[in-house]
């Protein structure tokens, strides 16, 4: 549905962004993931048409950006950056304008607008001058406009920004739901929303594309290991030792926990799977077996390992 | 065509969701009634409204120095500034923009807006020669003609004003632009003073008052009419590429 391919621009001398290559396929939910000025926004602007990129392509359902732009920018739903809104308009009149823009014919344009105002709960301001809205009603007719004409492709800049937590769930909602049948582009800075509906993470920070996969994979890729936490009642050097002679374990740290138990953490090969082994051993074994997990990185940890590798590599 | 009136129609909207047409209406009416009476203050009266349209030698007091076409040109930068400013300011411009919409139609849509608004404020001055007909026996032929020069006048001032406004995020910086560029077109007929032959024709033909003389004393001229209509249009394409140039930075 979108295919970026070696996206780069210039603002003068300054790279915003570099041979940036991404797909988002059909039913898709794509996060973009970057802390501040890493070119998530100046991506977004190139996929909707807003700018045009200093090399690479763009093809959104099929068409150019380039050459091929009003048949493109038809299919795409944007929400920009700050929520852009014209103040001096009542909202019904300015998804109707958006609507009328998009192409929608009259009697569509109607039942569409009736539609989304109740969908992001805008009954009662319907008539109200946007101006007067508060910020985070302003951000629901952002969303309400970028649905509006039902568009193959939804580029969203952090639509959860300023809308209370209520709003928020529902929005994600409502973005998870519009990305079964649509192709949905979000970024955000906000890490538990992209593991929470987006199916792919694309990394960027500086301008490149730093890592592209499933959230949960992003975990196991970086660590270059799996990890298992396991907590058993049992004496702590014969259950090390058990552990050791598990095939795939890498290295075992043990830690006192809660009633005379100890908290195991293991180091795995990854793609090892070792839990239905390691809990059947300790249960031949007599030991009691308290708990038994797979440890997965929080999106937090992956960002930052992603985003401050420089840092990292400076002698401590 | 479909995109150029939906636009045209919500900036005539957010024009009276706004004090701002109001307010131009009630300064050109306050204005031009004040030259209308001016005009008609003279020593020999007469039921014309050349005074009016072109003030000059055949005014009043007022009418020597300011004349409606003058207001006009005062007040066209004021009527466009927030067209493509605000849209800049705001960001909206982002979300018209990338609409399946050409540029064109952006600038022709707003200009559109801009001109619904002079015939409007044209149409509200109509009483003054109605009052000609009543009270006087005017000559119909200089009234069409002085109001039709003030539209292709005023749709000049719209166009130079649009331009004006895309070149700046500030509505008072595209005001302050929009006047430098009208004053300077409009004054620009006093250089013929200081040569012969050729230049003096060019500085009196590029200036759109020598143009505006002619359709107030009921002299209907092609090539006037012409210079009108390119010298626009030329304003609008300048506002299209303005609008693309903001793409490309």
């Amino acid at each position: 549905m979108i295919e970026v391919q070696n996206l780069t621009k210039y603002y003068g001398d300054f790279i915003a962004i570099e041979n940036v290559s991404f797909e988002a396929k059909r039913g898709e939910v794509v996060g973009f993931l970057g802390p501040n000025a890493a070119g998530k926004t100046t991506t977004m602007r190139i996929i909707t048409g807003f700018m045009p990129p200093s090399a690479g392509t763009v093809r959104v359902a099929g068409y150019d950006i380039q050459t091929h732009s009003i048949e493109a920018r038809r299919q795409v739903g944007y929400l920009p950056e700050t929520t852009p809104l014209y103040t001096d308009i009542s909202v019904r009149d300015y998804l109707d304008f958006m609507g009328g823009l998009r192409g929608m014919a009259p009697a569509r344009r109607r039942t569409r607008i009736d539609y989304v105002i109740q969908r992001m709960r805008l009954e009662e301001y319907a008539h109200t001058l946007i101006g007067r809205l508060s910020k985070g009603y302003r951000q629901r007719v952002g969303i309400a406009q970028a649905v509006l004409h039902e568009p193959e492709v939804l580029i969203l800049d952090e639509p959860t920004i300023g809308i209370d937590p209520v709003q928020v769930v529902e929005t994600r909602e409502l973005i998870k739901s519009l990305g079964k049948e649509h192709t949905v582009v979000l970024s955000t800075h906000i890490l538990p929303e992209v593991s929470q509906i987006c199916e792919r993470v694309v990394v960027i920070n500086e301008g490149h594309i730093v890592a592209v996969d499933r959230p949960e994979n992003l975990s196991v890729r970086l660590r270059g290991t799996e990890q298992v936490k396991v907590e058993v009642r049992g004496p702590a050097r014969d259950v090390s030792a058990r552990i050791r002679r598990i095939q795939g374990v890498r290295e075992v740290t043990q830690r006192d926990g809660a009633s005379g138990a100890s908290v195991y953490t293991l180091e795995c090969d990854p793609g090892s799977n070792i839990r239905e082994e390691l809990a059947s051993a300790i249960v031949q074994q007599g030991w009691g077996l308290l708990g038994l997990q797979a440890v997965t990185m929080s999106l937090e940890d992956i960002f930052l390992k992603l985003t401050t590798h420089e840092d990292e590599a400076k002698p401590q | 065509m479909t995109n150029t009136l939906l636009i045209a129609r919500k900036e005539l909207r957010t024009y009276f969701g706004s004090p701002i047409a109001y307010v131009i209406m009630a300064a050109f009416l306050a204005f031009t009634g004040l030259l209308f009476i001016d005009s008609l203050s003279t020593p020999f009266r007469e039921a014309s409204l050349r005074g009016f349209f072109v003030g000059e030698s055949f005014g009043g007091l007022l009418g020597q120095t300011i004349n409606a076409a003058f207001v006009l040109l005062l007040l066209g930068p004021v009527l466009t500034m927030r067209l493509l400013a605000e849209e800049s300011k705001l960001g909206t411009i982002e979300l018209l923009l990338t609409a399946p919409v050409r540029d064109f139609e952006v600038v022709m849509g707003k200009f559109l807006a801009g001109l619904a608004i002079l015939g409007m404020l044209l149409v509200m001055t109509l009483y003054y020669p109605l009052l000609l007909l009543i009270f006087g026996n005017p000559d119909i032929g200089p009234l069409i003609a002085g109001y039709a020069g003030l539209l292709l006048l005023g749709g000049l001032f719209l166009a130079v004003g649009l331009f004006a406004s895309s070149l700046s995020t500030s509505q008072i910086a595209s005001v302050v632009i929009g006047l430098i560029i009208l004053l300077m077109f409009w004054f620009i007929n006093q250089a013929s003073n200081f040569f012969r032959g050729t230049p003096e024709f060019v500085f009196e033909f590029v200036s759109p008052r020598t143009h505006f003389t002619n359709f107030a004393r009921g002299i209907v001229d092609t090539q006037s009419i012409i210079y009108y209509i390119a010298l626009t249009a030329i304003f609008l394409f300048f506002t299209v590429r303005s609008l693309e140039t903001r793409r490309w930075r």
